[in-house]
């Protein structure tokens, strides 16, 4: 198979880019996407020229490393897989593929296609955890929990952390990928404890890192790789107002850490 | 209000706007008498008692809240979406969404709009910001609505903008519920399909008085 | 031989843990402040002890080359973790696991090591239930255990297809918890190119900023690896992209031992190579095994029918079918350890047996199961990863056999630690796949997870409190002083002459062609002649990569293709050791299977007299070959005995 590839460039950080073309040919329709980026790359090293970046690690579709906005749609047309699980034979030989970086405030571009998601992180520092440390802690039959429950956690907690959300939604809002955290621990009793403190620093985080707001309009759910529901986002909004109405005052940043 | 965090923001716009829906209904319950062939009997008396009554007249400061509210932070909250993504793509995002959810500014504006005319066509009128047209006394809103919907133009920029509102409620009934966090896995659709149904009772409704008025009273 | 002191507490293997914990000195709190630690890699084990050392109040420093800690690949593990919680009541302990792991590993683990990490795996789950890891639970509420190969209780906890990611989202949050608390430094992006050491001891490490290209220096008390394992040594393997020895190799070659470098595991049900441009390969669940039969056709004639594509597998008739594990192992069948499953498909393609276009693939036919279970609890068991076979390979696992390869997986060898986890050098701590210490010659599944987090949970705050104590009066090093300077300077020049050396080929050609001579000789089946070969053609390949391969893009930016020429450089080297390793390891034990060494059946023939030794390679300089010492292993709780799938 043969692609026309229009591929952004852009040097570094403050460089400004642009998009530019790329032939490539003889691609297998078994490859993967990321193969057939490795070839042309192989064919830019020989000839002189600078090889794509583009983030990607585990190539399995769990690391979450990978993104690439491809033909308008975050991980490309096929719905539930990372970039890494595309194969070519999804795309029509002769096509002519466009593929650009994740576009958003809170994730600037580092080269190429490669973007700096760390405020993904800083949001988990804000609270996405419970406060236990090593040892001392019950044995874990102690408390039974509802096995729907524990699906239902298992649910949001699957998300990958790979950005497609904001990447797609047309604010760059981040509400599914805090959503799933704050879902994921408020639903088990071990994380219930600190539901209200979670909520709230998580999303006072978030909006200090220039995310948009939620609009509603799912294209989150539609592009999320692991099928995460916007009813977690309901579900954050649901405890964060409660807590925002019914916590005491003063308990909620000074005790926090 | 600035500094209200994200979520705080879209739940004042929610209320805001779940509030604003009701009063909708309230509204085109006034309108359909203007259908009733008596002259305009029933509607002015209905709309002299809502310019009249006290308790009314108490709501319509929360009224005029509402409408602040809902459109100051639709404003806020679209400035912030916008900046938010300083470099736009080159191929514009072909992401499955809830229908027409991307246009919520855009219909949103397009009612605004719509607002302003209502505004200056009615409510300025009444309290005497603008002088009524000739002939027609500054009270006497049976008439007023006769005249303007006797303007085919018009009557086609009124049913324009309700479908444009049908358009706008569809998505802000379920979205309201989802940012307010009421939605459940068993009523989630149920909400959504009252919700398309109720827009559209809304944007027919409305749109049925100019349409009679055009077909059957001139 | 005098060098490698394991330092084994006295006493019954059963309280040894507890004596040394009762003995061993400790850090006062307000001194745990002064004490910095730097932990390299934010896997299971590397984030968990991050973690753990934050809390108990460390000043921690923790690298990643990924974006994200949370990226590391044990995100990627799928079936489970192991412990002796014995909720299902079926006969479970601390020394039915011990005893388990050491059988598995083929006897050519440290007991007293693995005695150890079966004693603290239940506090593992109990750890991690508490961090909210959402494990797969039954209808009353209390925790779900399935049942993984070799072993005979069900004693692995799992959340779906997906516990290592769980897992690690634990450790990441507990190390995300520790970052903002201030008790942790993240440096993402990073990559660790050498270990400093001041006086003997690790002092210090030297990185590049993969965005920048900046060489930084970074200086502690102690230094922790937890940089995973080497798989990619192979080029195709189940590893991440990035997954690298640098950071061990640097550390080897600066005296720490390299241990058992060519214990490898392949493991059996990978999706078999597509072509010449694949870059990785996608392993399916080990519980497949549990419904799928694996099969090859009896007859040549079929299998070229099947090639050629005149006949689909479904048209074979079941007597010209050859189940082939079902036919030599009747007692485990399609159940036997990683390495016996794995040898025996390649024994079928190597006969000429193999399916799919290559003919380097079996299938693993669920036909059987379809009708015996039903579609639908077929897919309520496997639905996801057959759902990611279609998504790879375009064919549905429904209707037709799956096609499976055997694929490098995991790797035991690592640097060589003692009981306290410490390297040969002062200082320098080695945990999770990084280190050598517990799976001996084989892995059993849902292990890994297990020693990666009783590591870096619950061993390595103990023990690097013992080193630790003898600190408190060091002061804060300076990285100015002349041993950084020099390590730096070494990076530096090592960067630029691989930069300039002006070849032609890019770095993965090299890799590729690493891979091929790793895979052909020092794969599944090794030989003498095979390694020498190896051996030869390994040196050709390390001189010919000195001069031949083209980095392009600066030193200081963002250049991936930089990265990996450093990565593949010490890939080399280390291919070397591995292929002296097997070479020297006249036996066959676990994955490390030596053609001269095998019964009359086929299996792999251990020789207990001559090799129940750790195999710890001391680096004498690039031209000079490696020299070996040897760990006695003391089996004492655990009789040797051959083991037998039958």
């Amino acid at each position: 198979m043969k692609f026309t590839l229009k591929i952004w460039r852009q040097k570094n950080a403050t460089a400004k880019g642009e998009m530019i073309s790329y032939d490539v040919a003889g691609i297998s329709p078994d490859s993967s996407f990321f193969e057939m980026l490795d070839t042309l790359n192989q064919n830019l090293v020989m000839t002189g020229g600078e090889p794509v970046a583009f983030d990607h690690d585990c190539r399995e579709g769990i690391c979450g490393t990978c993104s690439l906005y491809i033909n308008g749609r975050p991980h490309g047309p096929v719905k539930g897989v990372t970039t890494c699980q595309l194969h070519m034979r999804s795309f029509v030989d002769g096509d002519t593929i466009h593929i650009e970086p994740w576009r958003a405030k809170a994730f600037p571009v580092i080269r190429d296609l490669v973007v700096d998601r760390s405020a993904f992180d800083k949001i988990i520092q804000a609270g996405g955890y419970v406060s236990v440390n090593t040892g001392g802690v019950p044995d874990a039959n102690t408390i039974p929990v509802p096995k729907e429950k524990s699906e239902a956690a298992m649910d949001a907690a699957a998300c990958i952390g790979c950005g497609a959300c904001v990447a797609a939604c047309s604010n760059a809002a981040a509400m599914l990928f805090i959503g799933a955290k704050v879902s994921h621990l408020a639903l088990l009793p071990q994380g219930k404890v600190e539901a209200a403190m979670r909520v709230q620093k998580m999303v006072a985080c978030l909006d200090e890192l220039g995310f948009g707001l939620c609009s509603n309009t799912y294209a989150c759910e539609a592009e999320c790789p692991k099928g995460i529901s916007v009813a977690n986002i309901a579900r954050m909004n649901r405890q964060f107002i409660g807590a925002k109405l019914f916590s005491e005052k003063e308990k909620t940043v000074r005790d926090s850490l | 209000m600035l500094l209200y965090s994200s979520i705080t923001k879209k739940v004042f716009m929610a209320l805001a706007g779940l509030f604003l829906i009701s009063f909708l209904c309230v509204h085109l319950g006034i309108n359909l008498m203007l259908l009733k062939d008596d002259g305009g009997r029933a509607f002015t008396e209905a709309a002299t008692f809502m310019g009249t009554n006290a308790l009314i007249k108490i709501f319509e400061i929360v009224l005029f809240a509402g409408f602040f509210i809902h459109i100051f932070f639709g404003l806020l909250v679209s400035g912030q979406n916008k900046s938010a993504r300083p470099s736009p793509y080159a191929v514009s995002n072909h992401s499955e969404t809830a229908p027409f959810s991307k246009y919520m500014f855009h219909t949103g504006i397009i009612v605004l709009i719509f607002l302003a005319i209502h505004f200056f066509d009615f409510y300025f009128i009444k309290i005497g910001l603008v002088a009524p047209p000739p002939g027609v006394p500054a009270h006497d809103f049976y008439h007023r609505t006769l005249l303007l919907f006797s303007s085919p133009w018009y009557s086609l920029l009124y049913i324009t903008c309700f479908v444009v509102l049908g358009i706008h409620l569809n998505h802000a009934i379920q979205s309201a519920i989802q940012t307010l966090g009421w939605n459940h896995s068993k009523y989630m659709d149920a909400v959504k399909v009252i919700g398309s149904v109720y827009s559209c009772t809304i944007a027919a409704g409305f749109t049925l008085v100019p349409l009679f008025i055009l077909f059957f009273r001139r | 031989m005098t060098r490698l002191n394991a330092r084994i507490p006295e006493g019954p293997v059963a309280s040894k843990w507890t004596a040394y914990k009762s003995a061993s000195r400790l850090v006062n709190p307000n001194n745990k402040r002064k004490l910095d630690i730097i932990v390299v890699g934010t896997g299971l084990a590397g984030a968990s002890a991050a973690a753990s050392l934050g809390e108990l109040g460390y000043r921690v420093k923790v690298f990643c080359y990924q974006d994200s800690p949370r990226r590391a690949h044990s995100i990627a593990a799928q079936g489970g973790i192991n412990a002796a919680k014995n909720y299902p009541n079926d006969g479970d302990s601390a020394y039915r696991l011990f005893y388990d792991t050491i059988k598995g590993g083929d006897y050519r683990a440290r007991e007293a090591n693995v005695y150890r990490l079966a004693e603290v795996s239940n506090q593992i789950i109990d750890l991690c239930v508490a961090q909210g890891v959402p494990f797969a639970r039954e209808y009353g509420g209390l925790l779900a255990n399935r049942s993984f190969g070799g072993a005979q209780v069900s004693r692995t906890f799992y959340a779906r297809g997906q516990t290592g990611q769980q897992l690690l989202l634990g450790a990441y949050s507990a190390l995300s918890r520790q970052i903002a608390l201030g008790n942790v430094t993240l440096f993402n992006r990073r990559d660790v190119l050498d270990t400093v050491l001041v006086e003997g001891r690790a002092r210090g490490i030297i990185t590049r900023n993969l965005v920048t290209g900046e060489i930084e220096r970074h200086a502690a008390h102690a230094v922790v690896l937890a940089s995973g394992g080497y798989g990619n040594v192979f080029f195709l393997s189940t590893n991440a992209m990035g997954s690298n020895v640098t950071p061990a190799w640097s550390a080897y070659k600066k005296g720490a031992m390299f241990a058992n470098p060519s214990f490898t595991q392949i493991h059996p049900t990978c999706i078999p190579v597509h072509g010449d441009t694949q870059s990785k390969l996608t392993l399916m669940s080990e519980s497949l095994r549990n419904d799928g039969r694996i099969w090859v056709p009896k007859k040549v004639k079929d299998v070229e029918k099947l090639r050629n594509q005149s006949i689909k597998p479904a048209d074979i008739p079941e007597e010209d079918r050859d189940y082939y594990l079902e036919r030599r192992y009747p007692a485990f069948g399609n159940l036997v350890p990683r390495d016996v499953a794995s040898r025996a498909a390649k024994e079928r393609c190597d006969a000429g047996f193999g399916v799919g276009r290559t003919g380097v693939a079996v299938f693993l036919d669920f036909a059987d199961a379809i009708k015996r279970k039903g579609h639908d609890t077929i897919d309520a068991l496997y639905g996801n990863l057959f759902q990611m076979y279609e998504q790879i390979v375009a064919e549905n696992p429904y209707e037709t056999p799956m096609m499976i390869y055997p694929a490098v997986h995991y790797t035991m060898g690592g640097l060589w630690v003692d009981y306290e986890l410490m390297t040969t050098i002062q200082g320098l701590f080695a945990i999770g796949e990084c280190n050598f210490s517990d799976h001996g010659a084989n892995r059993l599944g849902a292990s890994a997870l297990m020693q990666g987090l009783a590591d870096g949970y619950f061993v390595l705050p103990y023990t690097i409190g013992n080193y630790l104590a003898a600190e408190i009066h060091t002061p804060r090093f300076d990285t100015s002083s002349s041993e950084f300077t020099i390590a730096a300077q070494a990076v530096t020049d090592r960067l630029q002459q691989i930069k300039n050396c002006g070849g032609k080929e890019s770095v993965d050609h090299f890799h590729r062609r690493l891979g091929k001579i790793m895979w052909e000789y020092c794969g599944m089946a090794r030989n003498d002649a095979g390694l020498t070969e190896a051996l030869y053609q390994l040196t050709e390949l390390r001189h010919e990569y000195a001069r031949g391969v083209r980095i392009p893009g600066g030193l200081d930016e963002y250049n991936p293709e930089l990265e990996k020429a450093c990565r593949v450089a010490d890939f080399i080297e280390l291919g070397e050791l591995m292929v002296r390793d097997a070479q020297q390891r006249a036996e066959s034990c676990g994955g490390h299977f030596r053609e001269e060494h095998q019964t009359s059946e086929g299996e792999a023939l251990r020789n207990d007299d001559k090799f129940a030794f750790v195999a710890a390679w001391e680096y004498k300089g690039r031209e000079v070959s490696a020299t070996l010492h040897r760990e006695e292993l003391q089996f004492n709780e655990i009789k040797l005995s051959q083991r037998s799938y039958k």
